[in-house]
């Protein structure tokens, strides 16, 4: 309840959605998926979040209906525990502890035995026994290993119809073995090898017969059968797939198998009449996993771009549950659509995302490109590079790129206007082949007006050039270039508008230009040798007489316009220097040893803002300032300049090996600015000051805790409506302390609420209860006796709650 | 899932004239009607009353056409030699003209003979035309003098012997009875009041004048003479306002557009410059077979009928709204089309439950083929000769596509020598198009890799590729060419840019690094 007003990094969102496969419940009205620490609830219909069930610390690697009971799940992470969650509800049911000391990757659940793989330096399959008790946390003793040397890929391990004979397959062996254990002891097969190409991907096991269905590097699907009978095995081979088959699975009858790989088709083959196809074609991006309802009404195919695809009986999509794309690497910088406040990044190949901050939802993809997507592997495909917005959201300009092999570079330039109508943005011009080499930075100018807009972007054939949308009455207005500058020859880096619009600032290695943007004349030159400039960026607000710049010689400079002269320097290795469009504020996030440092500060003062240490460890590549939706109002001076906007930043994580489980690196800075409450000071003012955010946290708990567990609506009501009328009966007391008064009473009943929702404390009284009580000294007697009753009543169903 | 997206087209921007408002509307004229005369049509007057005949001066005859006839609805031929400049008065019902004997004749519309000749001249007489008040009549004439005349009693009233060259054009004041303009080949226009003795206002043009126009405010003149066309401003006591130059022979004709908006003028060069009066900019140019001696307009623009040194009289009227439209609009429509359409255009009432059909997306066919990865077929199918020939963006759209998915070279092998050949054929007729080189260059170097082995197999094949050597080794030369004009350019815009001086700052920092070099282009 007490905390200090200090500022934190909050992991914010973005995490991946396809790290495994998803599973649909038996009535498959939701969709469980491991997304980062957590484990989501989607509807199917819907699309919408659910439940978001928190409790692991880390990486969760594995969700699994309880076969017994097909309303509760286990999940494990590799926090080492398992855990037992009723999804209907979001609820935590139990606890497992098991194996602290090594992490969990994937696990498999049977009749609630558990076998997973263990990682501590070679993978092992372990069966574990979850011990049956009604404990909340239990540890896990029966531990026993069934399989070494097991592939790190989870899609390399299937367990076949047998309950006691699950067939496994071990991929550190020799390429195309297949383990079979029957019984209990695993027994190895070995196919002849052809070629090297026919790497194991994945596995699927018939529901009914005794067939295994592999999937190979080379695009071949193969099915084993008679393999009981020792080296008499047989096998028949499908191949449609011209890349690697990286997902098999069988319908839950086994008439159908489903297979699918980069060229994300996901292909249909009839069981026993192999010849018959069916596919359904252009899903987005490469299927990574493809998972079945236990009707077998619906499949699921998570992509790699993040998605989740519910497709009803192979014919038609139904549902999309996108989350944010990350890719490789992100090219464009973070950005902030004016408009819709959402942030703009790449997306799917050759598409940028509107991704809302708030919801951590995706709201759009725009297609930049407008091309057919290729999947092929080493095909070398259109990427969006660069990205601006102008100041009020009416145009958006882009860049795509694509590096043929021996041949130019292909660049176009795009730009966007915004349309009222269908609130999207609109093609309105494209420039095929603006600049002979790759565009290195482009700005909007920011000027209030409005009416003229000017895009400038600078190229490393030595030129920048400004792009003006001249004022045509025919034929609607289409932008052309106004003006090419360059300096000696020399590749541009970065350009940056001044605030008003009125300069702009071009580099040009060690040396900055500045251009006034209604004449082209070039003003003045400021350098700073012997490095390049990287990073360049104009004071906002009071600060516009300020330029920043970072160089590759780890200096940060501050030129000072009116007087051209340096106002000051100092030696620090800035990996990212942004300003707040909002304030005076500038964020420069400095990489040191392994973690990265925060500094906020004003060009103007020589102290900083705001310094804070460590904030991540890995490099932050792309941060940018979004606008609060309200502004806060605090007044404490750490945290003000956060008050009018939150600061979002991107690392790379170098920490996890394994990259494929790498949660994705979205973080958010958010300031958090609470009074810190003193035992002490328990007077009338404090009561007064008591925050109303705890006492609407307390509300939303109460309201957000399952009806079961809560008190008879008639007991809260009533009490509720009777503190009330006790308040205004008081008439003898002045107004003032009557308001008082009915705050006190609301944040008594609030932190009961709270208490009774969710801490069940042997003590009646709460220190917030004694507070209240403490500083409404006026309280009725009347009043004190209702309270007790309360607490008598509570007491009872509270017990309750505890043995059950 | 979404659907395939076809092959982008690329738009190349359209190269010649920018259509306008003005383009739109001096483009809106039928074909022209072409009349042969017996001469060099050296005059065109409208009438200035209702049916709007025109009368066409042209040898040793003047024929005055109706609105609408190809034939003359008159024709004046008491004329011993040509006749120059017939003009109506500003009833319609006289028309005065001149003629290569020195006699001005002026006749009736209806009639045939002259009414009255006015001798006097003793040259030429190349100007006629009528005052204001109607009953005195302007000539200038090769003797150098210009004079006034009354048109009943057939006297001369007046002469004026202050230009010392031909008078060949003048003008009537349509507001003052009194006033008048001539321009001679002296290179002077003179501004003189019949009642004053000697001119009242000189104007130097500097070429010798071909022709006058004043703007029915009759505050600003425009004389044309050698290639330029100039504008004074005769409120402020003859003052030049502006020069243009804008052809490259003589002007030998101007009018003005019915709203005053439009200025023309027609000149020896065979075009005629329509120019935006506020601005005098040339916003529109028609281009017509010979030289143009004259031009006139018809009352609203109706028509514009020029004629030409080759005596062809060249007529062009205005299109009716419901033609235009048609052009515009969608050509005739067959009787199946009512079957086509049938309830398609029904519009849904308020009510009506709507039922969504999906649409169905229409492929071109190499997009389906492309679609299936049928590259090959794609090709062909872009290759074909109607695309190939009318519609070559299209073809090297789908080369684009192909290359772009890295099939370009699976989808140019294994060809034949007449496919070969045909290949080959559009990319000598396309390499060199700057819009389409950054593709067919690598197609062709791929085609050149594929088909290496082949080579002197096939005559066919090896004529068109030495023509394609050709072709490139010319391109090559051009190049050349052109960047030693752009580097004696860059030389000249050098020079002629003032030197620029950054502001050095009065600091000891090393920062005003030097001179700047910046163009606008």
């Amino acid at each position: 309840m007490v905390e200090h007003g200090d500022i934190r990094v909050v992991h914010r969102g973005g995490s991946k959605i396809n790290s495994r496969e998803p599973v649909v419940t038996n009535d498959s009205r939701f969709l469980l998926c491991a997304s980062g620490e957590r484990v989501k609830v989607f509807s199917t219909s819907t699309e919408e979040c659910v439940h978001d069930l928190r409790g692991h610390t880390d990486l969760v690697t594995g969700v699994l209906l309880r076969p017994t009971n097909h309303l509760q799940v286990y999940s494990c992470s590799v926090d080492g525990t398992v855990r037992l969650w009723d999804f209907t509800d979001g609820i935590l049911i139990k606890v497992q502890l098991d194996y602290c000391s090594v992490c969990v990757t994937c696990s498999w659940l049977m009749f609630d035995i558990v076998c997973m793989c263990v990682c501590a330096e070679l993978f092992q399959l372990v069966a574990v026994h979850l011990p049956q008790s009604g404990d909340q946390l239990v540890e896990a003793q029966e531990l026993s290993a069934v399989l070494s040397n097991v592939s790190s890929n989870p899609a390399a391990t299937g367990f076949g119809r047998g309950v006691r004979a699950p067939p496994l397959r071990s991929p550190n062996a020799p390429p195309g073995a297949i383990t079979y254990p029957k019984t209990d002891s695993p027994h190895l097969l070995t196919t002849q090898r052809k070629g090297g190409k026919n790497t194991l991907m994945c596995i699927a096991c018939h529901p009914k017969d005794d067939c295994i269905a592999t999937g190979h590097e080379d695009g071949k699907i193969r099915l084993w059968r008679n393999f009981n009978h020792k080296k008499e095995y047989t096998y028949t081979t499908l191949h449609w797939h011209h890349n690697a088959v990286s997902s098999l699975r069988f319908t839950p009858e086994g008439t159908n198998l489903l297979s699918g790989g980069l060229e994300s088709v996901l292909v249909q083959w009839r069981y026993n009449q192999e010849s018959e196809r069916d596919f359904l074609p252009r899903l987005g991006s490469a299927i990574t996993h493809i998972a079945v309802s236990p009707d077998g009404t619906l499949f699921c195919t998570s992509h790699s771009d993040n998605k989740i695809t519910i497709i009803q009986s192979c014919v038609k999509v139904s549902a999309v549950i996108q989350g944010l794309v990350n890719g490789e690497s992100v090219r464009t910088d973070l950005m902030v659509d004016p408009r819709s406040k959402s942030l703009v990044l790449n997306g799917k190949p050759g598409h940028l995302q509107f991704y809302s901050l708030q919801r951590d939802k995706l709201l759009y993809n725009l297609d930049i490109v407008q091309q057919e997507y290729i999947h092929e592997l080493g095909l070398q495909q259109f990427e969006v590079v660069k990205v601006a917005f102008d100041a009020p959201g009416n145009w958006m300009a882009t860049v795509e790129e694509r590096k043929p092999k021996a041949a130019e570079p292909e660049i176009n330039l795009k730009l966007w206007a915004f349309d009222e109508q269908t609130q999207s943005f609109v093609l309105n011009t494209t420039v095929s082949a603006p600049h002979e080499a790759q565009i290195t930075s482009m700005c909007f100018s920011q000027a209030a007006d409005g009416q003229t807009s000017m895009l400038v972007s600078a190229s490393e054939d030595g030129h920048f050039k400004a792009w003006q949308l001249p004022r045509s009455a025919y034929e609607g207005p289409s932008w052309s270039c106004d003006f090419v500058g360059d300096y000696r020859g020399l590749a541009p880096q970065c350009c940056c508008f001044s605030a008003d619009g009125s300069l702009l600032a071009v580099s040009f290695q060690e040396v900055v230009t500045v251009w006034s943007p209604a004449s082209w004349e070039l003003l003045t030159t400021l350098s700073q040798p012997p490095k390049a400039i990287r990073d360049l960026c104009f004071g906002r607000l009071g600060c516009s007489k300020y330029l920043m710049g970072t160089t590759a010689s780890n200096l940060l400079c501050c030129w000072n316009l009116l007087t051209c002269s340096l106002e000051w320097s100092t030696s620090m290795d800035v990996s990212l220097l942004l300003s707040d469009p909002l304030t005076e504020n500038m964020a420069a996030f400095c990489c040191q040893a392994e973690s990265t440092d925060l500094f906020v500060f004003k060009p103007s003062e020589p102290r900083p803002v705001a310094s804070l240490k460590a904030v991540c460890s890995g490099k932050v590549t792309r941060a940018v300032f979004a606008p609060r939706e309200e502004m806060l109002e605090s007044c404490e001076e750490s945290s003000q300049w956060l008050n009018r906007s939150q600061l979002y930043f991107l690392t790379q994580h170098m920490l996890f090996i394994d990259d494929s489980v790498a949660m994705t690196p979205f973080y958010l800075l958010l300031g958090k600015h609470r009074k810190q409450e003193n035992q002490d000071s328990l007077t009338r003012l404090s009561a007064e000051l008591m925050p109303l955010p705890r006492g609407s946290l307390a509300i939303k708990e109460l309201l957000q805790s399952p009806a079961h567990v809560l008190p008879s609506t008639s007991v809260l009501c009533s009490m509720f409506v009777e503190s009330l009328l006790v308040s205004v009966a008081d008439g003898s007391e002045e107004s003032k302390h009557a308001e008082e008064e009915m705050e006190s009473e609301k944040e008594e009943e609030d932190s009961e609420g709270e208490m009774e929702s969710r801490t069940p404390r042997p003590e009646p009284a709460s220190p917030g209860l004694q507070s209240a009580e403490s500083a409404a000294p006026a309280l009725t007697k009347a009043q004190l006796k209702e309270l007790r009753r309360v607490k008598k009543l509570d007491h009872g169903w509270l017990a309750d709650l505890l043995l059950s | 899932m979404a659907s395939f997206k076809p092959t982008k087209i690329q738009v190349y921007p359209k190269l010649g004239e920018k259509v306008t408002q003005d383009t739109l509307y001096w483009k809106n004229y039928k074909a022209p009607v072409q009349i042969k005369e017996f001469g060099a049509i050296t005059s065109i007057d409208f009438s200035p009353v209702a049916p709007h005949n025109f009368a066409v001066t042209a040898f040793t005859r003047i024929h005055i056409y109706g609105p609408f006839s190809q034939e003359p609805v008159k024709t004046l031929t008491r004329f011993k030699d040509t006749a120059y400049c017939g003009r109506f008065r500003s009833d319609g019902q006289l028309l005065v003209a001149g003629c290569e004997d020195s006699v001005v004749r002026l006749f009736d519309v209806s009639g045939k003979a002259a009414l009255r000749m006015f001798r006097g001249h003793t040259k030429a007489v190349h100007v006629t035309d009528f005052t204001s008040d109607r009953y005195q009549i302007l000539t200038g004439s090769d003797d150098y003098t210009c004079r006034l005349w009354d048109i009943p009693n057939a006297t001369e009233l007046n002469s004026y012997r202050e230009h010392t060259d031909y008078v060949r054009c003048g003008v009537t004041s349509k507001l003052n009875r009194d006033l008048f303009i001539t321009g001679s080949y002296d290179h002077t226009l003179k501004l003189f009041d019949a009642r004053a003795d000697k001119s009242v206002m000189t104007m130097d043009h500097g070429q010798p004048v071909e022709s006058l126009l004043l703007y029915p405010s009759e505050g600003l003149l425009v004389s044309a003479g050698g290639r330029h066309v100039k504008v004074w401003d005769l409120l402020k006591g003859g003052q030049p306002l502006v020069s243009m130059k804008n052809h490259h022979k003589t002007v030998t004709c101007l009018c003005l557009s019915s709203n005053g908006q439009r200025l023309l003028s027609a000149s020896l060069d065979r075009h005629v410059k329509v120019y935006n009066t506020t601005n005098y900019k040339v916003v529109h140019n028609f281009d017509y077979a010979a030289s143009i001696l004259s031009l006139a307009l018809a009352p609203n623009d109706e028509s514009i009928v020029a004629g030409m040194t080759n005596s062809i009289l060249s007529i062009k009227h205005r299109k009716s709204p419901e033609e235009s439209a048609e052009v515009s609009g969608q050509q005739r429509r067959t009787p199946s089309y009512r079957v086509f359409v049938k309830g398609k255009n029904y519009a849904p009432k308020q009510d009506d439950y709507l039922v969504s059909k999906p649409v169905k997306q229409h492929l071109a066919k190499y997009d389906k083929q492309l679609r299936t990865f049928n590259v090959s077929n794609s090709l062909d199918t872009a290759l074909a000769t109607w695309t190939r020939l009318r519609k070559p963006e299209i073809t090297v759209a789908v080369i684009k596509e192909l290359d772009r998915r890295g099939t370009l070279k699976n989808a140019l092998a294994g060809r034949d020598e007449q496919w070969l050949a045909r290949l080959l054929n559009f990319l000598i007729g396309n390499l060199v198009d700057p819009r389409f080189a950054a593709v067919l260059a690598p197609a062709a170097e791929m085609i050149l890799d594929v088909y290496r082995r082949v080579v002197g197999q096939s005559p066919l094949v090896d004529r068109q590729l030495l023509r394609l050597q050709e072709l490139l080794e010319r391109e090559i030369d051009y190049q050349q060419d052109l960047l030693e004009v752009l580097g004696m350019l860059d030389t000249l815009f050098a020079s002629s840019l003032p030197r620029l001086e950054v502001p050095h700052p009065g600091t000891s920092r090393a920062n005003g690094l030097g001179a700047v070099t910046s163009k606008k282009r």
